[in-house]
């Protein structure tokens, strides 16, 4: 599908498909009082047309705040201190905040990784949904109204007009996060941005919730951000994937690439240390799993050189000194590792 | 051999009282563990798996009797020890609660803010070991090294504990009185991916060293593949299927089993041809479907399915058993 897309765009099949979205060397600090914490400290990442690029790594690796970084929602003390975020040819962290109003909601829409806190308690579904179109569109609430009742039913919320005059205290987690998913759609929007949107699920209605963005996404050829800290969803998922680690992209790939031949000695110690259900562990002599040792970094103060440096079985002495920067080692494939090659900025 | 552990037929009840549409109230029950039953020999690990609210931690609550079961035996030993409880004999009631110990979800939560590390691990010898306060510091000591912390660490407090650190602690506090089994109630959930290992890891070696038997609770099914070697199902706060851990894992006879296996997205590209994804929603406790709580959703059902439920029975070898009228 990404490829018909890509060629549709562009006469020349071979060419590289020119991103949607693009972050270049982001950079969102934290300034407290204890300090200045680097939660995202140069990070390149970039959606093609069509494509779920699934973003993955620990808790605290920059994933949040990334992907609200896009929207130009960074929380306060947190603010947005370098980089570029091109959408559709220009800069994102330009815009006046009226502009990026405009844009929220519309070109870019967000689903929620809590679907119980993102929906407002004290407005009926059809209510809160309606006002995006009204505000957003200028439609009349007839319209709207009409609009929200076909979406909640292409997110296959049944009986779509009793639901609209309900509250979201009266739905279910799932139907919830349908109803996320609902709002995400309204206007059509260019970009989705899912921040865990599974998370607070049981897995058999995780099972369901991704298959219905799986379909909906091939449906409407949206562009799609999915962030989480689960291999397993973004392997369902993602068409290509990068590795977020303490603030810094150790690699992105597509997802074939990352789960048979990743590059970067964090993904592969992670992939390694997460027990598997389709493996038997033999009895006998009782398997251990290969961990990594210690713990993600503080990013008050994180480790100079790689930040993957003190945890690493492959670091050298000049991982302590050299901050790695990401470089391509095959078409598509990006690695930050002096290790594979990249190049590093001395400290 | 006999068990250590023997659960028969446990149930518990929760009253709960609702607003009625005519009437002030209403009063009906949830029953959020019904009629389970299951065996855990010597050395072995049980895992207990089952979506949010199916009754896990309920039933091991239930078993320490940190709530009083409304029904059923809980053979510990080869002795009922529901009645201990209800006596209210305190002797007997140390005794059991000594070999009995449980890890819970949360290690944030289970730790009092106030005391060191080293005063936490006192507080199970103050109580089960009154008679040796001399010996305390050096157990402290050993029970630190024993789940990988350093013995400077008891002079801390748990805010400056790492979530891994401090479910090490909640471990470490667990075994001061030297237990037989563990109940381990989602003891890596809260824990990031590559700590997840290190605790698993530290949990086998514990096991192995010390002769453990564990009872280990979880939503997460490779955690449980990893850890296990029997696994039990739960479903509305009964369990659907027990058996061997690969067995179980590899040939599932219960349709809600299968499903639940298969819901799990793999970390590998592409390996999704055979998902069965249930539809609906995992009803509530409080409006438990009749005959097999699972009949709503299950694409076998037969008509029987609505109105009989179906009892644990043996499946394939005496060892793996489900509840199912129309198994696969
Ligand atoms: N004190 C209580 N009063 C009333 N109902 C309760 C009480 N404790 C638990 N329940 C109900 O009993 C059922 C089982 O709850 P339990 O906490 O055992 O689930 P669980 O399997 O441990 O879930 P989780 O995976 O979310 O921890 C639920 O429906 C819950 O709402
Ligand atoms: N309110 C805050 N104050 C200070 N630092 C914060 C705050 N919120 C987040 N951070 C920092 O930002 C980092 C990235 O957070 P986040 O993007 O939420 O991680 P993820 O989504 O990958 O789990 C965290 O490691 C943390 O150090
Ligand atoms: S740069 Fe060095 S420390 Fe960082 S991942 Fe590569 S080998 Fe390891
Ligand atoms: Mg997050
Ligand atoms: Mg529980």
């Amino acid at each position: 599908m990404l490829s018909t897309l890509a060629s549709a765009a562009d006469p020349t099949p071979m060419a590289a498909p020119k991103p949607l979205i693009e972050v270049q060397d982001l950079k969102v600090h934290f300034f407290t009082r204890d300090g200045v914490v680097r939660a995202v400290d140069g990070v390149d990442y970039g959606v093609n047309p069509g494509e779920t690029l699934g973003i993955v790594g620990e808790s605290g690796s920059g994933k949040t705040v990334s992907s609200l970084a896009m929207l130009r929602l960074v929380p306060p003390p947190a603010r947005t201190v370098g980089g570029r975020i091109l959408f559709e040819g220009e800069d994102l962290l330009t815009r006046t905040p009226k502009q990026m109003a405009a844009l929220r909601g519309r070109r870019i829409a967000m689903i929620f990784q809590n679907p119980a806190t993102s929906l407002n308690p004290i407005y009926s579904i059809g209510a809160q949904l309606s006002e995006i179109l009204v505000w957003h569109e200028k439609a009349s609430r007839r319209q709207a109204e009409e609009r929200v009742a076909e979406l909640l039913n292409l997110v296959g919320i049944t009986d779509p007009l009793t639901r609209l005059r309900q509250f979201p205290h009266e739905l279910s987690g799932g139907m919830k996060q349908r109803v996320g998913i609902a709002r995400a759609l309204l206007c059509n929007p260019a970009l989705v941005l899912a921040d865990e949107p599974t998370t607070a699920l049981d897995v058999t209605i995780q099972a369901q919730i991704l298959e219905l963005l799986a379909d909906l996404q091939a449906r409407f050829h949206m562009s799609m951000v999915l962030v989480t800290h689960d291999m397993g969803v973004v392997a369902r998922m993602a068409n290509r994937i990068t590795v977020m680690y303490a603030g810094r992209v150790c690699e992105t790939a597509d997802a074939a690439t990352i789960f048979s031949a990743p590059q970067h000695p964090y993904t592969r110690a992670l992939l390694e240390s997460m027990p598997r259900i389709d493996q038997s562990y033999s009895r006998g002599a009782r398997q251990k799993l290969p961990t990594i040792a210690g713990r993600p970094p503080n990013l008050l103060n994180p480790p100079a050189g790689c930040r993957f440096h003190d945890r690493c079985p492959e670091a050298i002495a000049d991982c302590r000194r050299i901050l790695p920067v990401e470089t391509a080692i095959a078409p598509g494939h990006t690695v930050s590792c002096i290790r594979r090659g990249s190049p590093g900025i001395a400290a | 051999m006999s068990a250590l552990l023997e659960v028969d037929s446990l149930s518990k009840r929760y009253p709960v009282t609702r607003r009625g549409l005519f009437r002030a109230r209403q009063y009906s029950e949830i029953r959020a563990v019904h009629n389970v039953s299951f065996r855990i020999e010597a050395g072995e690990t049980l895992g207990l798996v089952g979506e949010s609210g199916c009754g896990k931690t309920t039933t091991a609550r239930a078993i320490l009797n940190l709530v009083e079961p409304s029904e059923g035996v809980v053979r510990f030993q080869g002795r009922d020890i529901v009645p201990l409880f209800k006596e209210n004999d305190r002797t007997k009631v140390l005794q059991v609660r000594r070999s009995l110990q449980y890890v819970f979800q949360d290690p944030w939560l289970s730790l009092n803010p106030r005391w060191t590390i080293g005063e936490t691990l006192k507080e199970p010898l103050r109580v089960h070991r009154p008679e040796a306060p001399e010996t305390w510091g050096a157990r402290v000591e050993e029970l630190l090294r024993m789940v990988g912390l350093e013995p400077h660490h008891a002079w801390r407090y748990p805010h400056e504990f790492s979530g891994g650190q401090r479910q090490r602690v909640g471990i470490a506090r667990a075994l001061a009185i030297e237990p037989r089994l563990l109940i381990l109630d989602e003891p890596v959930s809260s824990l990031d991916v590559s700590v997840r290992a290190q605790i698993l890891n530290l949990l086998v070696e514990l096991q192995d060293r010390l002769g453990l038997t564990y009872l280990y609770i979880s939503h997460d099914l490779s955690s449980v593949r990893f850890i296990s070697t029997h696994v039990a199902v739960m479903y509305l706060g009964k369990l659907v299927e027990i058996g061997q851990v690969d067995a179980l894992f590899t040939r599932p006879r219960h349709h809600y089993t299968r499903a639940l296996l298969s819901a799990i997205p793999m970390p590998q590209p592409g390996a999704a041809n055979t998902r069965i994804v249930l539809q609906g929603e995992v009803p509530s406790a409080l409006r438990r479907p009749s005959g097999c709580p699972f009949h709503p959703r299950c694409a076998a059902a037969l008509p029987v399915c609505a109105e009989r439920e179906p009892l644990l029975t043996a499946a394939a070898g005496d060892d793996h058993r489900m509840a199912c009228h129309n198994p696969t």
